[in-house]
């Protein structure tokens, strides 16, 4: 019995509605036949006490003149062919006289005329004791002898203050059962029919219901392991319980994946910030070691009596010492330049800048730079992380592929510059997403891999956010630069 | 004869009186005159239960057929009982009637035979014992001792006077040798309470029983004839005294005419009659030596 109740709601709710409708048919079906049985039984009662009555008026003169045929004729008339056979339909008239004889029947055969009622069966004895109690109950006397199919009315025949006897209808039951069934039928079919109807709806409003249930079920179900995604909106919009339950529900789903995003972000800021630091203070110990290193080789270069080929080998230690220096200057970014602010030559020069490249590639530009003549931002530290981010880019597009940018004070405020570059190169995935802006982890071959590390530490270092993303099928990188104390809310477009 | 004067109603009891002085001719003079008064008047006939009763609508072809037959109104009167019919001839109510040949003797100092039906080629018929068909134990009125008996009518000869006769002849007394018995008024019910087993047996007219085979097979059929009696005279049209001798012979005429012509003898056709003769009182002879057996005149 326990799987019954560990069926899904998708089942359990139209089984169990189906099963109350049927049952609910069932009773009221039952009880109407019920009363439609007793019903029946009372017409026959009302038909027959009338039929009793005038019969019994009209038979009583032939009783006081003995006149068997008239009365024959009489209890013969209410008597119709076998067609007419409704449950109201009398079976047999019969007249006793004052001494409990047939005086005379519509059945001659089976109640033959002066014969003793107690002689004609079980249902006549009952009845003539009945009749010929010396205190006679109420008329008319309805008698339902059991394990008889036959219900008996009696009244007696009077004449003035005289009885001349009773008058006895006795009425089928057998009569009734087939009226009945199908009467049972009629309900049955009604109650099919009704069925019909209901059932196909109950399906579909328990579906209706149930489908939100099962989906948040499976939805809740993954719950520790993963955030699960909020129900569709349309999938249940009303404003019951349930609807509220869905609502509740896709309000934590929403702060979940807030706080799960959260996290994210502070984990990877920790890491590069970690990372840049390690990475300063291996740049400041390789740095002090390394001005001496150069300074000897300067000096030594200035002696004359160098052989050609020491000169030879001391070239090559300058120039690894200066790669060297390089890579270093490019690991330790440093921001603490002249600060002349932004205008709009430096975005002339970006676009001129990238030109050549551009045109190498054959990528459409797309250029929305919304710029009043002069922003509050280091104009040099801009063009730089335009650039490299630009160039990225525009290698990162396709061949004929198209890349935007658009820059401008992000949602009006005026406290923020937004700049938002994007590609329809391949798509980022969620290994590279995460790793994008840490050193050397460069996307394609031919990158050193400082390019995004050190535009990171720029757009940190300006207290700003930098965030990448996939988004309609392209690359977007977006930078929000505070102009000023107040600080962007957030890397996201 | 001195039946044969004819004699105005209003003067019946005057009418015995010149019978008797044999003033025949004075007697004649005012019944003319008399009749000439009522040439425009309805003439009345009684049509007993005698009649296979149900056939209304041949009685109405046939009281069209006589009105304009004898150029007069036509009444056909139907009752219930012998009794009433007889009720209304000695009323003067009729002035015709067809009745059974045992009220034609109670009635003899009112009514003048007028004709006698003839049936199949003859004047007579008898009385039928039946029982039910599926009752096979019957083969004679002594086995219906102590049963429940149906006769047609108190002054029917076929339904009372004769199988009360020949209980007698077997010896045994009619008034106690059935346990029950009882009237249906008429031959026809006769037969539907011997079939519906009401009666256990049933005396009837052999020309309604005869008749009802053809016309009703089905209820005949579920009776079966047990004993026949003797022949009696066929149950006659008569007229009341009172009836002028023309009017009574254009209605004898009229009635021995049917056979002659084609729309009378359509009727008789469908009364299973052959036509209709003059008859003798005669006829009915073995009808008054039964009465006197019951000490009747």
């Amino acid at each position: 019995m326990r799987w019954l109740f560990n069926l899904s709601f998708r089942h359990k709710i139209p089984l169990w509605t189906s099963f109350l409708i049927g049952f609910s048919i069932l009773v009221v079906s039952a009880a109407l036949m019920t009363r439609a049985y007793d019903d029946m039984k009372r017409a026959v009662v009302i038909s027959a006490d009338n039929l009793a009555h005038t019969l019994a008026n009209t038979v009583a003169p032939t009783l006081l003149h003995d006149d068997t045929w008239r009365a024959f004729e009489i209890v013969r008339s209410p008597l119709r062919a076998e067609l007419a056979r409704t449950p109201v339909q009398v079976d047999a008239v019969v007249v006793l006289g004052r001494d409990l004889k047939v005086f005379v029947s519509s059945e001659p055969d089976t109640l033959p005329m002066l014969s003793e009622a107690a002689t004609l069966g079980d249902d006549w004895k009952q009845l003539s004791a009945q009749l010929s109690a010396p205190k006679a109950t109420t008329w008319p006397l309805v008698l339902e002898p059991d394990n008889s199919s036959y219900l008996y009315l009696a009244l007696p025949v009077t004449d003035k203050d005289a009885q001349l006897g009773h008058m006895v209808l006795r009425y089928s039951k057998s009569v009734f059962h087939p009226w009945f069934i199908d009467t049972i039928w009629q309900a049955l079919g009604i109650g099919l029919l009704v069925l019909a109807v209901l059932i196909p709806i109950n399906w579909y409003w328990g579906g209706r219901m149930a489908t939100p249930l099962v989906d948040l079920a499976q939805r809740m179900g993954m719950m520790p392991a993963a955030v699960p995604q909020p129900l569709p909106p349309d999938l249940y919009p009303y404003d019951d319980e349930l609807g509220q339950m869905f609502k509740a529900y896709d309000r934590m789903v929403l702060a979940l994946r807030d706080k799960a995003a959260l996290e994210n972000q502070m984990v990877k800021s920790e890491r590069l910030a970690a990372i840049g630091q390690l990475t300063a203070g291996i740049a400041h110990e390789i740095n002090n070691p390394l001005a001496g290193l150069i300074t000897s080789v300067d000096t030594l270069r200035l002696q004359r009596d160098l052989d050609p080929r020491a000169l030879r080998h001391l070239d090559l230690v300058d120039r690894g010492l200066t790669q060297i220096r390089d890579t270093v200057a490019a690991l330790l970014v440093q921001t603490r330049v002249q600060a002349r602010p932004l205008n709009q030559h430096d975005l002339e020069d970006i676009h001129t800048l990238i030109q050549p490249q551009v045109a190498k590639r054959r990528i459409r530009l797309d250029w929305s730079a919304a710029m009043p003549a002069e922003l509050p931002a280091p104009a040099s530290l801009v063009r730089q992380i335009l650039i490299n981010l630009l160039l990225n880019a525009v290698q990162a597009a396709a061949e004929d592929g198209h890349v935007s940018l658009w820059l401008g004070r992000k949602d009006d405020s005026g406290s923020c510059l937004s700049m938002v570059v994007r590609n329809d190169g391949t798509l980022l995935d969620e290994e590279q997403l995460a790793h994008l802006f840490e050193p050397f982890a460069s996307t394609r071959s031919g990158g050193h891999g400082l390019g995004l590390w050190v535009t990171y530490q720029i757009v940190t270092q300006l207290e700003g956010r930098i965030a990448a993303r996939n988004i309609d099928g392209q690359v977007e990188f977006v930078v929000n630069l505070p102009l000023g104390e107040t600080s962007c809310s957030t890397a996201s477009a | 004869m001195t039946q044969n004067t004819p004699i105005s109603l209003r003067n019946r009891n005057r009418r015995r009186w010149l019978i008797e002085s044999g003033c025949l001719a004075a007697v004649g003079l005012i019944g003319l005159s008399r009749k000439s008064q009522a040439a425009g008047s309805k003439i009345r006939v009684g049509m007993t239960p005698a009649f296979l009763h149900d056939q209304h609508k041949l009685l109405r072809e046939w009281s069209d057929y006589m009105a304009a037959s004898l150029q007069r109104p036509v009444e056909f009167i139907q009752r219930d009982s012998y009794r009433e019919t007889m009720d209304l001839l000695r009323l003067e109510k009729l002035e015709f009637a067809w009745i059974c040949d045992y009220p034609f003797l109670h009635l003899k100092q009112e009514v003048r035979l007028l004709a006698v039906p003839l049936y199949r080629g003859r004047p007579y018929y008898s009385s039928y014992l039946i029982v039910r068909k599926d009752n096979t134990r019957v083969n004679s009125i002594g086995d219906l001792a102590g049963s429940v008996f149906a006769y047609a009518d108190p002054y029917s000869n076929t339904g009372y006077l004769s199988p009360r006769y020949h209980i007698r002849q077997v010896g045994r007394d009619p008034a106690t040798f059935f346990r029950k018995t009882f009237f249906t008024w008429s031959h026809r019910k006769v037969v539907e309470a011997v079939a519906s087993g009401l009666a256990h047996g049933g005396a009837v007219d052999s020309y309604i029983w005869d008749t009802l085979a053809h016309v009703e097979p089905a209820l005949a059929a579920r009776t079966r004839v047990v004993w026949r009696s003797a022949e009696y005279g066929f149950p006659p049209f008569v007229s009341h005294h009172s009836v002028a001798a023309d009017q009574f012979q254009l209605m004898q005429r009229h009635l021995l005419d049917m056979s002659r012509n084609d729309a009378g003898r359509r009727l008789l056709e469908h009364m299973y009659l052959d036509g209709f003769i003059v008859g003798s009182p005669a006829l009915y002879d073995g009808v008054a030596h039964m009465m006197r057996a019951f000490g009747e005149t």
